[in-house]
């Protein structure tokens, strides 16, 4: 029975990707955002690069966060206008499992690219070559975390007046721990602290504590959501 | 269980906190003004900072109420969520703004207090840095009630906001605080007090205690004003209030 | 207890904070359809959702072959199919992709009816296969939700409002569809306004466990 659990979760995932592909603009979005959020600092700052180089860790890691939250309005927004999500409750397998599938597929969509895309901004934003491969590295453990802490409040928010600037209320707060220790981690390795190996290996421990609660609390409030 | 649900029902409780309120107030006003009182003029001013320490006396208790009501907010709504039950969503929204007050207190007084040790009313302490986190998840737990109309939806959806935002706040906390050592590693906390005195510690606990009462009378006001809220389509609260006889 | 395949028993729904409901008790077994009747704004959606397991009652138990819903979790909803007022379609996917990640989502081993293209035949949606299901009307949109039923092989059928939207023949097509569905041992509650004979159909009227005051 499990292969049966399995085959539903790549049929979500493929389902998402698919739909996601064919609606690109929303993709773009997240990651033009991103690009245009970050380029704006040197504009407000200056171009001097001692200090773009000091405010580029956060400067970076605060986009990423804005970034996703901006996206986490398309996880479920779309299945839920269109009953899809109403079916999906009506899975012969566990809703978790569904929902993790979902949040992966939107990883893939958002945080990924958001990751893949950093190197270059971190040029821009005068971010030391050494610090880059650590800046990378705690996008891919950090922006998962972000994705599945996100997915509860983009699911309670369904359907609720002013839905999208509510899931940032919500949500933003709850990203305080990975906003600190992904940008101390860059700013680690950018020579202004202790070694990143720290900070990158408690990212790793939230992303498993948010693997373990978030697809069971997000899927609790799906239920509560479509009741 | 049956005698949980017997009480819980609201037309119960809103007889049973009616009859309390009173001596729980009387209560909150002795701690208080008994509190006051000794922190104000009994207790000596400290060697260091003088007189200035005795906001102390304010920011402490809404300091520990402000996570305390959080605890317990996310107990009852994680109870009205599991079983069911009214009274304990009920209990848990009004806690909301209680606790957001004692939040907000606290970081009031703590800026307050600030100015004279720092120089300056804010300072990015680790204890105001989670105080001012712990407040946006106030704001949020309340933003999401009040956006969802249906009472029910609105006590569940924001049952587990409670219940994830309980899971996180040690995380957050224990973040800010080494965030904070890690860059301000020689700066005078308001945390580590180097030595508290026994004529410090007694007005202290005192007013803890008269926080504790203050949340509880205002718990049962509240309570009670949203039940007849709640209610006010049944008879009793008809009858209560003339409408039938 | 009896001994009907689905029964629910002193069944109470609220919206808001207004009871819709309260006492309700029926039971359906293998070869009945069900049609749920009363006025708007009664509650037949919410007892519907209800009785499909997407919303909790505010009291009373549901049984399907004599164990609780609530028990039985997904084992339970491995067995009903439930069309609501939103069809449930990605528009941006075709017609045919609907269908067959449908199979693969909700269907479990050895549970899959029809196929993809055989279901598309019966709701006579064969030449629309390959079309973004956007494109498609709101009664060709309606017929496809209704195909997904005809790929998963579900013993209870819940069906909310299925004719909207249907022309004639596809309103005669559905009754056959459900007919042959009940011939086989299913199960089907239909909620609908409109009056269609089939045999084994009852009629319930929803307004008899609704309080007069509003």
């Amino acid at each position: 029975m499990t292969g049966g659990v399995l085959g539903a979760m790549r049929a979500v995932f493929v389902r998402e990707l698919l739909v996601f592909w064919r609606r690109s603009t929303e993709v773009m979005t997240a990651l033009v955002f991103f690009l245009i959020v970050t380029t704006l600092f040197p504009l407000a700052i200056g171009p001097e690069r001692r200090e773009l180089m000091l405010v580029a860790p956060g400067v970076l890691w605060v986009a990423a966060l804005l970034a996703t939250t901006l996206s986490l309005n398309h996880l479920f927004a779309s299945d839920y206008q269109d009953g899809s999500l109403e079916q999906m409750l009506m899975s012969p397998y566990p809703l978790s499992a569904m929902v993790l599938a979902k949040i992966a597929a939107h990883w893939v969509l958002t945080g990924l690219p958001l990751a893949l895309l950093s190197p270059l901004l971190a040029v821009q934003m005068a971010l030391p070559t050494k610090a880059i491969g650590t800046l990378v590295g705690s996008l891919l453990l950090g922006t998962p975390t972000l994705t599945l802490i996100g997915a509860v409040p983009a699911a309670l928010t369904l359907g609720v007046r002013g839905g999208g600037v509510l899931v940032s209320l919500l949500v933003l707060p709850l990203y305080t721990p990975v906003l600190i220790f992904g940008a101390e981690a860059v700013a680690a390795s950018a020579g202004q602290g202790f070694a990143s190996v720290a900070h990158l290996s408690l990212l790793g421990a939230f992303l498993a504590l948010a693997l373990s609660f978030a697809p069971w609390a997000s899927s609790a409030a799906l239920r509560v959501s479509l009741d | 269980m049956k005698l949980i649900h017997k009480y819980a029902a609201p037309k119960r409780f809103y007889e049973l906190a009616g009859t309390l309120t009173p001596g729980l107030a009387i209560i909150t006003v002795v701690l208080f003004v008994s509190g006051l009182y000794l922190g104000l003029y009994w207790a000596p001013p400290d060697y260091q900072q003088g007189n200035a320490y005795r906001i102390m006396f304010v920011h402490v208790p809404n300091a520990w109420m402000s996570m305390m009501a959080y605890v317990a907010m996310a107990g009852f709504a994680a109870a009205g969520y599991i079983w069911n039950v009214r009274l304990a969503d009920i209990l848990a929204k009004v806690t909301a703004p209680l606790g957001a007050s004692f939040t907000l207190t606290a970081l009031v007084t703590g800026s307050l207090w600030g100015k004279p040790m720092w120089g300056t009313y804010w300072v990015w302490d680790a204890r105001l840095t989670s105080e001012l986190i712990l407040l946006f998840l106030y704001v949020g737990y309340m933003a999401l009630q009040a956006s969802i109309d249906d009472p029910r939806r609105a006590a569940h959806a924001s049952a587990i906001l409670a219940i994830v935002g309980v899971v996180n706040i040690p995380i957050i906390h224990y973040s800010v605080y080494w965030w904070h050592t890690l860059h301000q590693p020689a700066s005078l906390t308001l945390t580590n007090q180097p030595k508290i005195y026994i004529t410090m510690l007694i007005p202290l606990i005192i007013m803890s205690l008269g926080f504790m009462f203050f949340y509880l009378t205002m718990l049962c006001v509240r309570a009670r004003s949203e039940i007849l809220w709640r209610e006010r389509h049944a008879d009793w609260v008809r009858k209560l209030v003339g409408l039938e006889t | 207890m009896s001994g009907a395949l689905f029964t629910a028993h002193g069944l109470s729904c609220a919206r808001g904070d207004r009871t819709l409901f309260a006492g309700l008790s029926l039971e359906l077994d293998a070869g009945e359809v069900l049609q749920v009747r009363g006025p708007n704004g009664l509650g037949k959606t919410t007892l519907l959702r209800a009785l499909c397991g997407l919303s909790r009652p505010m009291r009373g138990e549901i049984r399907w072959r004599g164990e609780k819903v609530s028990d039985l979790a997904e084992d339970f909803t491995a067995e009903v199919a439930y069309v609501g007022h939103l069809n449930g379609i990605q528009g941006d996917l075709t017609a045919a992709e609907n269908l067959r990640l449908a199979r693969s989502i909700f269907a479990r081993r050895g549970h899959a009816g029809a196929g993809v293209d055989e279901a598309l035949d019966r709701v006579g949606l064969r030449a629309q296969r390959d079309r973004p299901s956007r494109h498609l009307s709101q009664g060709q949109k309606r017929r496809l939700a209704l195909a997904r039923l005809l790929i998963l092989r579900r013993p209870l059928w819940v069906l909310d409002e299925p004719f909207t939207g249907l022309d004639v023949a596809s309103v005669a097509n559905l009754s056959s569809l459900i007919g042959e569905h009940v011939a086989g041992g299913g199960l089907a509650l239909v909620v609908s306004h409109q009056a269609f004979d089939l045999p084994g159909i009852r009629g319930f009227e929803l307004a008899r466990y609704c309080r007069t005051r509003r």
